[in-house]
């Protein structure tokens, strides 16, 4: 398991939601479609496709964040980032709550 | 209830109507974020972890009913069926999208509500005591006081760009019930020798990361002067205090500089220039806005209202429930009633679209078409017929608003935390469902008593732990949250910081490590103290050596 690893995320424009750049430059939804960066070099391209969109206005709030990256998919390393993949850990709006681990 | 005029529609509409020009040309690219930020700011719409959230002002903490029956078709509408109260008498709606928002707008100011000044370094929306114009123990209704300094501070061309965010908030009671000592002004009404009510204005209090009980710069001011007087002391603050450094430009690190004498001195300086100008409140003006607050015309009811005493007789939930949740009414016959908002397990200051709807039916029904939110995150009904409190009472129980909690441990308050806030270093809510739940026994409560429990998600303090009886602040500690506790603090006119315990705890410690200052607490409480009262008592050693026993 690789601690080192990247992934480009955002705010999508319209409706605020956690979206993170894939391939040919689209903004995904699921964390495992992400494309990963592995590397610094690898990290200043994704930051640069991600400023030109944020420049299209179609995203807010670009930065990188660490993940690692296993057989089972793309995790991220910190809570925050875990909250924003997978949504409020509480909430009446959510029909069940995530382990507080 | 004020109503607004003429001016109030059109002022609110007008904004409206620029902001949606403003979310049209930011979507259409002709905004950069940048840009845009600061408009989408001043209308009270951030971006926070997944979604825009909309933050609604609920001035003095007062709503009809059928705002707050808007309120619930908004959340339904536009959001996922349910909005957020705050500490700040807000509401908060977490999943709004950009483009809707404009029409949300809309459909507050047609019930008289906007989200103007909920957000940037402005004077934000202020709050009150949730009991004012009908608490036994009041001096007078401090929402005529605050609705002029709403209307004095909206827009207000000098203070539209202050150093950092102000809060003002107002008692009339010598009880405070609206944190006073803990905002950047804190007005308390009084009466002087003389028999007059005026003013004792506080300054300088304030959680976040450096918390400061504030301190009277003047014990008595006229009614008449208010607005000259508060006009003075932001004037003061916004010509000196410092805009170098964020975390320093509260007033109360100006005020902590220079000292209160001193800054006492500048402001009664600065308003002796402007104490009989334009500002002054004539009585005329007083009286228009009393006007709006005028009593209503209340029942001849006599005491003992029968009805009532035998319902609590026969029904021992409903005895439970009106021991913690009434508080007691100027007019006989009537009582004040908090609505809890913390179930067991719940998330503190959630309510559902069905409930929001549920309650203004109630309160058209049972409380003359009024409600109040409380800064504890509860909902009140101020109007309340003694003889129709078992009524109320099971209807609020079929839509889960019956829990009888109002004061004691499970009444807790927090922020949202890192579940949705883009500030916080940890989680809040989860640590206060899993309290709520493992103190959800009502006996347990009881015997426990009052006590208040406050959690905050980082050092900001929106969950106002500083000044719990007992403060849970959530750290980040490498990566992982921790939990930092507090004992001693006061919110009420006693008000006072926590003193921190020890070293933090991990997330799953944190129930024990609460168990153990409850279980610490019933061992050496004398009779009919409070944990508050013991703790003054014997300090925070013997609850520190508990605490950390086995470490």
């Amino acid at each position: 398991m690789k601690v080192t690893t990247k992934v480009m995320t955002a705010n999508r424009l319209g409706d605020g939601a956690v979206v993170y750049l894939a391939d040919d430059n689209n903004w995904v939804l699921a964390l495992d479609d992400a494309e990963v960066a592995d590397g610094d070099d690898a990290a200043a391209a994704l930051e640069a496709r991600a400023a030109a969109s944020a420049a299209r206005q179609e995203v807010v709030s670009t930065y990188l964040f660490a993940v690692s990256v296993s057989d089972t998919g793309i995790a991220p390393v910190s809570q925050r980032e875990i909250i924003r993949a997978a949504g409020p850990t509480v909430g009446t709006d959510l029909p069940a709550t995530t382990p507080l681990v | 209830m004020y109503t607004y005029n003429e001016f109030d529609h059109a002022f609110v509409r007008d904004r409206t109507e620029e902001f949606r020009d403003q979310v049209a040309r930011r979507i259409a690219g002709e905004l950069t974020e940048d840009e845009f930020k600061p408009l989408r700011l001043m209308n009270g719409l951030y971006l926070q972890l997944h979604a825009y959230m909309l933050r609604v002002a609920i001035p003095y903490g007062t709503l009809s009913a059928v705002q707050m029956r808007q309120l619930g078709y908004i959340a339904r509408r536009w959001d996922r069926n349910w909005g957020h109260f705050t500490t700040r008498q807000n509401i908060q709606y977490n999943w709004t999208k950009l483009d809707d928002v404009p029409d949300i707008l809309d459909a507050l100011a047609d019930v008289e509500m906007h989200a103007i000044q909920t957000s940037g370094n402005c004077i934000r929306n202020v709050t009150a005591d949730q009991f004012a114009g009908v608490a036994a123990d009041e001096i007078e209704d401090s929402r005529v006081w605050a609705e002029i300094m709403r209307q004095w501070s909206t827009l207000h061309p000098e203070f539209t760009f202050l150093p950092r965010k102000f809060k003002i908030a107002i008692t009339g009671s010598e009880n405070d019930r609206a944190a006073v000592k803990l905002h950047d002004i804190g007005l308390r009404m009084r009466r002087n020798d003389a028999g007059e009510v005026g003013f004792e204005v506080i300054v300088g209090g304030g959680q976040g990361r450096t918390p400061i009980v504030g301190e009277t710069i003047r014990e008595f001011l006229p009614k008449q002067h208010l607005l000259s007087y508060l006009e003075a002391i932001l004037r003061t603050y916004n010509l000196l205090g410092r805009r170098d450094n964020l975390y320093k430009a509260r007033i109360k690190i100006l005020v902590a500089a220079v000292g209160i004498e001193k800054f006492a001195e500048m402001v009664e300086e600065e308003w002796l220039d402007i104490k009989d100008s334009a500002l002054t409140l004539d009585a005329a003006k007083i009286s228009e806005i009393e006007r709006h607050f005028a009593p209503p015309t209340y029942e001849d009811i006599a005491e003992p209202v029968a009805p009532y005493d035998a319902a609590r007789f026969t029904d021992p939930a409903f005895a439970t429930w009106t021991r913690t949740n009434l508080f007691p009414h100027k007019q006989p016959g009537y009582t004040i009633v908090t609505v809890s908002l913390k179930p067991a397990g719940g998330v503190p200051g959630d309510a559902t679209a069905e409930q929001m709807e549920a309650l203004a039916d109630l309160v058209e029904k049972y409380s003359l078409g009024e409600l109040r939110i409380a800064h504890e995150q509860n909902v009140v009904l101020p109007y309340v017929r003694k003889q129709d409190l078992h009524k109320l009472w099971q209807a609020l129980g079929e839509h889960g608003l019956a829990d009888a909690n109002i004061g004691l441990i499970t009444d807790i308050i927090s922020c949202p935390g890192l579940d949705y806030c883009n500030l916080a270093n940890a989680r809040a809510i989860p640590i206060a469902q899993r309290l709520s739940r493992h103190f959800a026994d009502p006996a347990l409560q009881s015997e426990i008593g009052p006590i208040t429990l406050n959690i905050s998600g980082c050092i900001n303090a929106c969950g106002h732990h500083h000044v719990g009886n007992i403060g849970i602040l959530g750290v980040d500690k490498k990566g992982v949250e921790h939990y930092q506790i507090t004992i001693g603090g006061i919110a009420d006119e006693n008000a006072a910081i926590g003193k921190i315990l020890g070293p933090s705890f991990p997330a799953e410690g944190v129930v024990d490590a609460i168990d153990t200052l409850i279980g610490t607490f019933r061992k050496i409480r004398a009779e009919g103290e409070t944990f508050i009262d013991t703790v003054s008592r014997v300090g925070i050693n013997p609850f520190k050596e508990t605490l950390y026993a086995n470490h």
